[in-house]
């Protein structure tokens, strides 16, 4: 069973839908017990990143999500959610993440080229840093669905893949157990299936 | 890089999808759930569906419809037609889009793009616009491009996008239904004037006119069409296919 973290940000029907598509059994909770019981976790999120680290405190989860981390059990932040995994973000002052990928988040408009549109918002190629299990179906140049405003920054360690906008911007990272997506797996056809599939079947 | 999106735009009245010649004269075409899926298997970058309902019955039955596609589509859904309220983007928020389309519901209230962008984010709000021109200027038309509002287009657009709305899509009437190409004179007026992106909208005929389209007018995001799609005078597969051989970035 695998735990959706809901903590009230965003809309889940997608995320759990396509978890069903590829037949891996979801529940979408916020439930202690129910996600310590549960062999991996998703921590999905869209918006902006302190009101959602916020509702994530409030609901005690994010010490949770650390020590379930801790203990070595797959976790993968989805968008939002992969940048909660980081130290900190840029978004709206400096706010604290989880600190489960080394690096910060910060506006994509300090990289990228001025006549570039902010979000960036469509499908773009991934290109492959790093071998990890997640990424077992997915080949150099597959398209993924990119929706923010905000990227993964000093976090070259942990990038297994990135994306061209004017600027290399992180597309997913991985250190250890802990896993992240800055594109939207679900919204993202085959190719981003496969990605969550491999996440079902490759990770343990 | 970011590749152009094409977009099949289903109209749906009574569970069915309906496409009309400039609005007039509706089609039944074919079922949503099963177009959606097909447009998805074949290479459509993000669907956008349209209910043209007006009767509650019929509002819930396009809701009920939105969740089954939601359940086997797995790319970019966006909603309009009735949104009207914050409680309208809820509903359909909660079936599965992930963008809400307004029209005359900002037209009606145009705090409304502000309250959604302030609660759903900015990408999760798209302005739909139908502009037409009257004595050569550009006018916004409301309810599904029968009422001239009196308001300058561009003007309006820009207040929309100041306002929060992430994308824009501009459907010019006055080519909408005369497959003749889209409106590359309005569209360059509107990308000149927002930075968000932008989508055309209204006179694709053949699968040259979108060539046509990201050739002259780079800064348009992707184009958007329905009958051409509907009837299959276009394959979005063998389209995507044209523009790469043109030098048009797109997913394949």
């Amino acid at each position: 069973m695998i735990a959706i973290i809901d903590y009230g940000v965003g809309n889940l029907f997608s995320l759990k839908s396509s978890f069903q598509a590829i037949g891996a059994d979801t529940v979408v909770t916020g439930d202690e017990k129910v996600i310590k019981n549960a062999k991996k976790i998703i921590l999905p999120g869209v918006g902006a990143f302190p009101d959602a680290a916020k509702k994530l405190s409030d609901a005690g989860l994010d010490l949770l999500l650390k020590e379930e981390a801790a203990k070595g059990k797959p976790l993968m932040g989805i968008c939002l959610g992969m940048q909660l995994l980081f130290n900190e973000s840029h978004e709206y002052g400096v706010c604290k993440g989880l600190g489960l990928i080394s690096g910060s988040v910060r506006p994509i408009s300090e990289v990228i080229p001025k006549d570039l549109k902010i979000p960036h918002i469509g499908w773009n190629a991934l290109r492959i840093k790093k071998e990890s299990p997640i990424l077992k179906h997915v080949k150099d140049g597959d398209f993924v669905y990119f929706v923010h405003s905000f990227y993964g920054a000093d976090c070259d360690e942990s990038v297994i893949a990135d994306c061209e906008y004017g600027a290399p911007l992180t597309a997913a990272v991985q250190k250890d157990n802990v896993y992240g997506c800055q594109f939207h797996p679900e919204k993202s056809s085959k190719v981003g299936l496969g990605i969550l599939k491999a996440f079902c079947e490759e990770v343990n | 890089m970011i590749t152009k999106r094409i977009i099949p735009c289903l109209d749906v009245k009574n569970g069915r999808v309906v496409k009309g010649v400039n609005f007039e004269g509706l089609n039944d075409v074919s079922s949503p759930i099963e177009l959606a899926n097909y447009y998805s298997q074949n290479g459509a970058d993000e669907l956008v569906f349209y209910d043209i309902t007006a009767s509650a019955e019929g509002r819930r039955l396009f809701t009920d419809i939105l969740l089954e596609v939601a359940k086997k589509v797995f790319i970019p859904l966006t909603v309009g037609g009735g949104i009207n309220t914050l409680e309208d983007f809820d509903r359909v928020l909660k079936c599965g889009a992930d963008k809400v389309s307004v029209n005359s519901g900002a037209i009606r209230n145009p705090e409304l793009i502000k309250d959604a962008a302030k609660r759903y984010g900015d990408q999760c709000v798209v302005i739909s616009a139908d502009v037409k021109r009257v004595d050569g200027v550009l006018r916004v038309f409301a309810k599904g491009g029968r009422e001239n509002t009196g308001m300058e287009a561009i003007e309006w657009i820009k207040r929309c996008v100041g306002n929060g709305a992430g994308e824009v899509v501009l459907n010019s009437i006055d080519t909408d239904g005369v497959k003749k190409g889209f409106d590359i004179e309005m569209l360059d007026t509107v990308c000149e004037a927002v930075s968000v992106p932008v989508i055309a909208s209204g006179g694709a005929g053949k699968a040259e006119d979108f060539v046509t389209l990201f050739k002259t007018l780079p800064k348009v995001d992707a184009g958007l069409a329905a009958s051409i799609f509907h009837f299959g005078e276009v394959k979005i597969n063998e389209l995507k296919e044209l523009l790469k051989t043109k030098g048009i970035n797109v997913r394949i």
